[in-house]
Formats: structure tokens, sequence, C-alpha cells
């Protein structure tokens, strides 16, 4: 039924979100990759007689958008060499600032790390069904898992360094 | 699980999401009791898990983007769309409400003969209506190529129609009447594209359904507003032996085409409104 499919977008669409905002880090990118997903999944609502996990689907369909996105960037990107000064991050205090934190450093994550932790914490994913979602073996899934952990862990605990900023040059610029 | 086998890493992430079986989740307490570096570690991936929570469940709380429960509906169909202004014009008038709220086919019936005062909207309208009655008698007895793009590829038929009307183009279903999609087509206006999509019932009988964008052009501007809203009300009109049942709305005029009565006709309008009826919104 039309009517049970739609429904069934409508509830999930406040869980995508969440994902989504984790994933892509900024309101505007999430709500993007979260509409990007809606359209894809209704041109291919021919195929949701066969989706066994809608939400599975649903994932994997995100997943896709977001990897396909980090491909291709929309402005051209160079590293900063080290004589780059650190970028200065703002002090905040208290509860936030350990908020702050774990954003910033879920953000130093490598995306194929970030999302299986994403996925686990914030859907409560079970480890095969992140096997499917993201189309891996499970073994892959559970070493993404567990250096994705260590790594922000290591982040947190500030004993590793960020990987190196990107810095964005116009060519307009100078 | 063999009871006996070493504690892995996999198992202590599988304790910390709460996937282990009980026995197995004992085990790993056991293990970790005695290495606190390593229950602090695990200690931490739990911490993490909930300040993720923290972080992001508040998402869920905010208000949703239109555009977003926009987008997690269907795809309104464009002739739904159109209707939909219709069938609100005629609430306020009252009249399409009360056959709604009957649901008395006749009523749509009685509407399609209503003809309203339009000025240059009527002679653009009845041309336009005139256009689909010819692409219908040129198009719909052709056995063999009766459509471009035939309803198996319905996927491929709406991209396609979409993208070249510049909105989107999907055909009603209309099953439940006796009219199986047999696809559709691309013709050329006088400016531009239209689109047609055919039906057939089980008696090979055709009905077409044309949309074009052309009707404005040589008719109204967007005016917005009440003048506008003229635009939505249904019109019937006879084209030799093809009877048309066609409505203009915003950019696109409608038109839906047979050799069947104008009764039937209504009854195939009389349809679209009950799937309107039946869509959330």
């Amino acid at each position: 039924m039309q009517g049970h499919d739609e429904q069934s977008l409508l509830t999930r669409l406040p869980r995508l979100r969440r994902y989504a905002r984790a994933l892509a880090g900024n309101r505007d990118d999430a709500d993007d990759l979260v509409q990007d997903t809606l359209e894809r999944a209704w041109t291919k609502s021919a195929l949701w007689g066969g989706v066994a996990d809608m939400r599975a689907w649903l994932f994997s369909i995100m997943h896709n958008l977001h990897v396909d996105g980090l491909r291709r960037p929309r402005v051209a990107t160079v590293d900063l060499d080290d004589d780059t000064p650190e970028i200065p991050v703002a002090a905040a205090q208290g509860e936030r600032l350990a908020v702050l934190d774990l954003q910033a450093a879920l953000d130093q994550l490598p995306v194929e790390q970030k999302e299986i932790i994403l996925l686990v914490a914030l859907e409560d994913m079970a480890y095969a069904d992140i096997a499917k979602t993201l189309g891996i073996p499970i073994g892959t899934v559970m070493s993404r898992l567990s250096r994705g952990r260590e790594r922000l862990r290591a982040l947190m605990e500030g004993r590793i360094e960020p990987v190196r900023l990107k810095v964005v040059r116009m060519k307009a610029e100078r | 699980m063999n009871p006996s086998s070493p504690i892995t890493e996999a198992d202590l992430h599988a304790w910390v999401d709460g996937h282990l079986a009980a026995e197995r989740a004992r085990e790993v307490e056991a293990y970790l009791a005695a290495r606190p570096d390593e229950a602090q570690r695990v200690a931490s991936w739990r911490t993490q898990k909930q300040e993720l929570r923290a972080l992001f469940d508040p998402v869920q709380d905010e208000p949703m983007p239109a555009r977003l429960l926009r987008a997690a509906r269907p795809r309104t169909p464009w002739y739904l769309q159109r209707v939909a202004a219709g069938i609100a014009i005629a609430l306020v008038g009252g009249a399409l409400g009360w056959g709604l709220r009957g649901g008395l086919q006749d009523r749509a019936s009685q509407l399609a003969q209503q003809v309203p005062a339009a000025g240059m909207v009527q002679a653009s309208g009845s041309a336009f209506a005139q256009r689909a009655a010819i692409a219908h008698a040129v198009y719909s007895p052709d056995p063999r190529r009766p459509v471009e793009v035939d309803a198996a590829h319905e996927d491929q038929l709406v991209a396609w129609l979409s993208k070249r009307m510049g909105a989107p183009m999907k055909p009603p279903h209309l099953q439940p009447l006796g009219y199986a999609l047999e696809g559709g087509r691309l013709l050329p206006g006088g400016k531009g594209p239209v689109a047609q999509f055919m039906y057939r019932d089980d008696a090979g009988g055709k009905l077409t359904l044309y949309v074009s964008d052309e009707v404005v052009d040589s008719g109204t501007s967007a005016a917005g507003g009440a003048a506008s809203n003229k635009d939505t009300a249904f019109r019937f009109v006879q084209e030799g032996a093809v009877n048309v049942f066609y409505w203009i709305d915003g950019p696109f005029g409608y038109a839906l085409s047979a050799e069947a009565d104008r009764a039937e006709l209504a009854r195939v309008s009389a349809e679209v409104y009950r799937q309107l009826a039946g869509t959330p919104r």
C-alpha cells in the first residue's frame, strides 16, 4: 500500500535526520542528505515490495549518497602545511565542552568508521544489519568499529593529533 | 558459543552494545573485572555511545522542515495536484464539495457540464482540448505503436516525460476503473513538448491523458489568487467521436479523451477525486 509506505517514511524521518546530522556534521548538509535519500527512495518505490528491511534499505541509500557526495567536494581543497597556524578552537564551558569535543572528534574519524559507530550508537543496529546496510562483510564491520572507537577515544583524550586540517583556497583570491 | 573460548575484541564490543547472550556476557564481565585497563577502555566506548545519543537525539525533536515532509510523501502526481487545486476552489463554491461528501459520481458529471465564463482562457482551453482530441484520434487506433514508452518501463517513462516537461509527470493508476496504463509519448505542441499517457480498457477502448503547458501561453498569465483559480473549472467538449474532459490549472492544461461517453469520463474523474481523498496530506 502506498499509504503504508508513505507512513513508514514519515515515521522514519526523525531518525534519518538524526543520523544524517551526525554523519554530515551540519544541519543544511544533513537535511540535504535526508531529502536526497527520500527522493531516491521514492524513485525506487517500485522495489519496496522486495525490501525486507526498510530501515537498512534507507540507510543504505543514505550511505551511498553520502559517500558519493564526499567523492566530489564542492570546492577544491589543499592540505595545510606545517607552517599554517592552528585554527583556534573557541573555548566552551562545562557540559558543552565535552559535547563539542565529541563532535569535533567525530569529524576526525574516517567516514567508514564514523558510519558504523553512528549506526551502532544511534540506531542500535545489529552488526549483521550494518554489514548489510553498508554492503561489507561483518568482519569488516567489527574491525572498523573497533578502530573507530579506539580512535575516537584517543582523540577525546588528546592522545593523538587531529588529522591535519584542510584549507580552502578560492581561485579568485590574490 | 564455546564457553571456554577466549574473549575477543569483538566480544567486548558486542558486550557494550548488548548483543551477547547472558552467559557470554557474564564471561566478559569476569574478564573485565580482572583487567582494570581493559575495563576502562570498554567503559569509554560505552560513554561514547551515551554521549553520541545525548548529542544527536535532540535532532529528532527539532521541528521538521517542510521540504523533508514533502520529500517523505509520495510525489503527488501532477494530475492530483491540479485536481487538488480544482477541488479546493469547487469546495468554496460548494459544488464539488457536495459530490465528494455524498460520493455521488453524477455530480462530477454535472460539474463537467459547467461552463465557466472565462473569455480567452475558454478559447485557448477549447483549442487545447481540440488538440488533445486530435492527438487521441491519431494515436489511439494504432495497434502496434500506440506509445513510445510502454507501461513496463513506467519509471523511464516518468523520468523522461518529467524531464522534458520540466515537472513531475506520473501517470495516474486507473486500473480499478478498468483502464490499464499502456504507456506514454511526447508530442510536439505549438511551442514545446506535450505529454500523452495512454490507457486501454478490456474491450480495447482507449483513454488518453494529454498534458500541455501551452494553454497558459495563449491565454492567461500567472495572475495568482482568484484570477488564476478560475482556470481550474472542469469542462467537457466533444470533438467528433472523441469526448474530452479537461481542466486548466497553473501552468498546465489536462485533457482526458476517449470515445466513451461523458458519464464514463466523469466516472474516471470521480476515481481521480477518490484517489485524491485517499491521499494523506
